[in-house]
């Protein structure tokens, strides 16, 4: 019987919090971003020692300063963003710190290779151990980082969002072997923001909130809407707001559009005040097509048209004067300046219009008119941007492409990795844009996401666009159907 | 939202000003001359040079660069101005023409000193090659073209050419105006524009600094410019004050004082944060334990020791700063 439970009095971070873990089971930790999970589960394996509280593993009172000590007791973390050695073999990385020797310290390269062999074997992963770490796709780097767990004899295995850069045949291979884990006798705790996984594979969930423990209970016991009453405390009445509003004339043509092997001939008209999804699986070359209109990626072929002028768009530059935004995908990588402030992070692309020397003033002004208007949670304006939770800078990010006042907005999976308070928040505040007569590109991965919002959907694959659905004819079945198809789309033969 | 006066973070970011403070009451409890109005004006005047250059170097570290070729490409503009204004009645002179107006030859020579660095600039912003090893390479370039062009120290120069580095107004030494008006210049270009903003987002995170319609590489070439610019004013403020220029050793090593005063000041490595005042200070300080420890007659390799150990400790007090902001 594993049992766990911590307290934090007095703590900010944690306000006395519990979890109780049981083995064989998944437990699911639930709770906006910035309730406190990731805290936990630092104080579990020894990154943030807890300041108080007891943790009991195995019947016994543990402490671990270091995740060395929580690893070779048997308990590992597969964090979100995963951090191996690129230009290593994936047998090194998975020894990575207790690499076997034989005499003379030398490196046992082949029993290193036979027992990554035998590892990989035991939990059918199709794997090999001599491949670079960087030649494999992020959902095979993250089932080494699972068999890595395994070989450390792990009893918990905690994973932190393990989903959210998987494709759905990816997720489906990482569940069954969660259910492989389970058999062994293995606790996992899973992080999560999406419901339907979360109800898929859990046991037991927890729900946290501003750091504080709130509920535990078993997944059958639960639904949807009892899980966001207890995470938010309030009721988030509408997932997907969609409003129906009138689609204006054509404000972007793009035709032909090709970026190297990545987009190939794309086509399509973006009308104002419509919301064109975004479909395809991890691959397809959606991101990339967004770039290449942005300007963020060279445009090898193709033309882009807008009110009926074609432009010649070599850079975010070029595109942000022509009235094009792009929010982009990788939030902290290409998104969020860490270390600046709120007001420089608002005003950074919007930068022309404060003159010589930069009205300081005005930019305040501006920052605080979005913090209010977009409901963004910050102490003041000066703080920096890396101190806010996901949600929360992401609407700051928002924030900075409406300053500049564009025409067409590209939102690049805009609630990846956001809590469900601040998903609803962005989700109506792009229904609201495009009210305003905005013309929207919404990607997203996320099936009720792109159906419940968008008026069409383009789907695409490996960099074909295979199809434009409407919005009557909105289906998940459809949609994966042309996710997969090598068809590419053929306008004579539907809109006619 | 208002703007609130936070004690803590006033003090974490200018407790750098209380080590110099600290560092001069204790030098001058040992040497309590050290504190007259004489002695701080030489202060000064002894770190004008090395000063101005590490306001070019903050911005080059800002953008997670480095700019070794401050002290080489100083020593190209010094002995190319200062042959165009070498006396006319001096026998030795370079060129059979001369001295050119001062006020042209200045202009022309903080043009060549930016052009300089906008051409290193430009390899490290279109080429990506680490800026460590395009300056490193520039350096050795800059160096030997000041050899070319001339072999022995260029002398005699104007006086009008000289007012700079050597000149006062009402007894106060021109080279402490110079480095004033250099301070408040690059804290303007920091704060104040568009330039500036943009240093920090691209040494903060230039792929997010691209994505927001910042021009990256326009932004490294200006910066490398600025930096190299501030070595030209400092070719002109060392020929001047000296009355010579000497292709092997005006500005020798002056990239690596830049680099320490720029560092001790609180420029992180790592990009994205400088503040002026904080390189203001780390200047001074350098300046209290040169001047500070001559006076106290310390030994030569002592001070080294100890300016060596205050480079590292105020690297080390950083990084925790900014750890346990994380």
């Amino acid at each position: 019987m594993i049992d766990i439970v911590k307290e934090f009095p007095g703590v900010r971070a944690l306000k006395g919090v519990q979890l109780k873990v049981r083995p064989g089971k998944v437990h699911t930790l639930m709770g906006e971003n910035g309730a406190g999970k990731s805290t936990l589960m630092k104080c579990l394996i020894g990154i943030h020692p807890p300041t108080s509280g007891r943790i009991i593993f195995d019947g016994k009172e543990v402490n671990f300063k270091t995740t060395q000590e929580a690893l070779n007791s048997g308990i590992s973390m597969i964090h979100q963003e995963l951090s191996p050695v690129p230009e290593r073999s994936v047998a090194e990385n998975l020894w990575l710190g207790r690499v076997p020797t034989k005499s003379f310290f030398r490196v046992d390269h082949k029993k290193m290779r036979e027992d990554s062999y035998k590892l990989f074997e035991k939990l059918g992963l199709d794997v090999n151990p001599d491949e670079k770490m960087g030649n494999l796709t992020v959902a095979k780097m993250q089932m080494v980082e699972i068999a890595k767990a395994v070989s450390y004899d792990s009893k918990i295995i905690i994973m932190d969002e393990p989903t959210s850069s998987l494709t759905e045949t990816e997720v489906e291979h990482l569940f069954k072997i969660i259910e492989d884990l389970k058999a062994r006798n293995v606790a996992v705790i899973y992080i999560s923001h999406k419901m339907d996984e979360i109800f898929r594979i859990s046991d037991d969930i927890t729900v946290f909130r501003d750091g504080e423990y709130v509920a535990t209970d078993e997944a059958k016991n639960l639904t949807v809407d009892k899980l966001i009453t207890l995470m938010v405390g309030r009721e988030v009445t509408e997932m997907f707001p969609k409003i129906e509003c009138p689609i204006g004339e054509t404000v972007l043509k793009v035709e032909n559009l090709s970026a190297g092997k990545a987009v190939k001939n794309v086509s399509f008209e973006l009308h104002k005040g419509e919301i064109l999804g975004m479909a395809g699986l991890v691959g397809a070359g959606r991101t990339e097509t967004a770039e290449a209109i942005f300007g963020l990626r060279t445009r090898t072929g193709g033309k882009i048209y807008k009110d009926g002028k074609e432009l010649n768009i070599k850079s975010p530059e070029d595109a942000i004067a022509n009235g094009i935004a792009l929010l982009t995908e990788d939030r902290r990588g290409q998104g969020i300046l860490g270390l600046l402030s709120i007001t420089d992070n608002t005003a950074i692309a919007n930068m022309k219009e404060y003159g010589f020397p930069l009205n300081h003033g005005k930019m305040r002004t501006d920052t605080t008119d979005y913090v209010d208007k977009l409901n963004i949670k910050t102490p003041n304006i000066e703080t920096p941007i890396q101190n806010l939770s996901g949600g929360n800078q992401q609407k700051v990010l928002v924030g900075r492409w409406l300053l500049t006042n564009p025409d067409i907005l590209i939102v690049d999976e805009p609630t990846r990795g956001i809590d469900v308070g601040a998903k609803a928040e962005i989700h109506s505040l792009i229904t609201r844009l495009a009210g305003e007569g905005k013309a929207i590109i919404l990607i997203s991965s996320e099936m009720p996401e792109v159906m419940g919002m968008s008026d069409r959907i383009i789907v695409m694959h490996e960099g074909i666009m295979t199809a434009i659905v409407d919005r009557k004819d909105f289906s998940s079945e459809l949609i994966l159907e042309y996710a997969t198809s090598d068809t590419p789309y053929d306008p004579s033969k539907k809109e006619g | 939202m208002q703007k609130t006066f936070d004690k803590k973070k006033f003090l974490s970011q200018n407790s750098i000003w209380l080590v110099l403070i600290g560092l001069i009451a204790l030098v001058s409890i040992a040497q309590p001359k050290f504190l007259s109005f004489n002695n701080m004006i030489t202060l000064i005047q002894g770190e004008a040079v090395r000063g101005i250059m590490a306001f070019g170097m903050m911005f080059a570290i800002c953008s997670r660069g480095i700019d070794l070729t401050v002290g080489a490409s100083a020593a190209l503009v010094a002995v190319v101005s200062a042959s165009l204004v070498q006396n006319a009645d001096y026998a030795n002179r370079l060129l059979s023409f001369g001295p050119l107006p001062a006020p042209l030859v200045i202009i022309v020579a903080l043009v060549f000193g930016a052009l300089i660095g906008a051409a290193y600039g430009a390899l490290i912003a279109y080429t990506k090659i680490p800026p460590f090893i395009a300056t490193l390479g520039a350096q050795l370039i800059c160096r030997a073209c000041a050899k070319i062009y001339t072999d022995r120290p260029v002398s005699k120069l104007s006086e009008a050419y000289r007012f700079l580095g050597h000149g006062k107004i009402g007894g106060f030494p021109v080279i402490i105006i110079v480095f004033i008006i250099m301070y408040a210049l690059a804290a303007f270009l920091l704060t104040q524009t568009r330039f500036g903003k943009n240093v920090f987002a691209v040494g903060g995170n230039d792929q997010a600094a691209r994505v927001a319609g910042i021009n990256v590489e326009k932004t490294l070439v200006g910066i490398y410019a600025w930096s190299s610019f501030c070595a030209a004013v400092g070719a002109i403020l060392l020929a001047g004050r000296a009355g010579s220029a000497d292709p092997a050793n005006t500005g020798l090593s002056y990239e690596l004082d830049a680099v320490a005063a720029a560092t001790i000041g609180g420029t992180s490595h790592t990009g994205g944060i400088c503040r002026v005042s904080g390189v203001l200070a780390g200047i001074l300080i350098l300046g209290v334990v040169n001047n500070g420890l001559v006076m106290l007659k310390v030994d030569d390799n002592m001070t080294n020791i100890v300016k060596g150990c205050i480079i590292i400790g105020s690297v080390v007090l950083d990084m925790r700063k900014n750890a346990r902001k994380k």
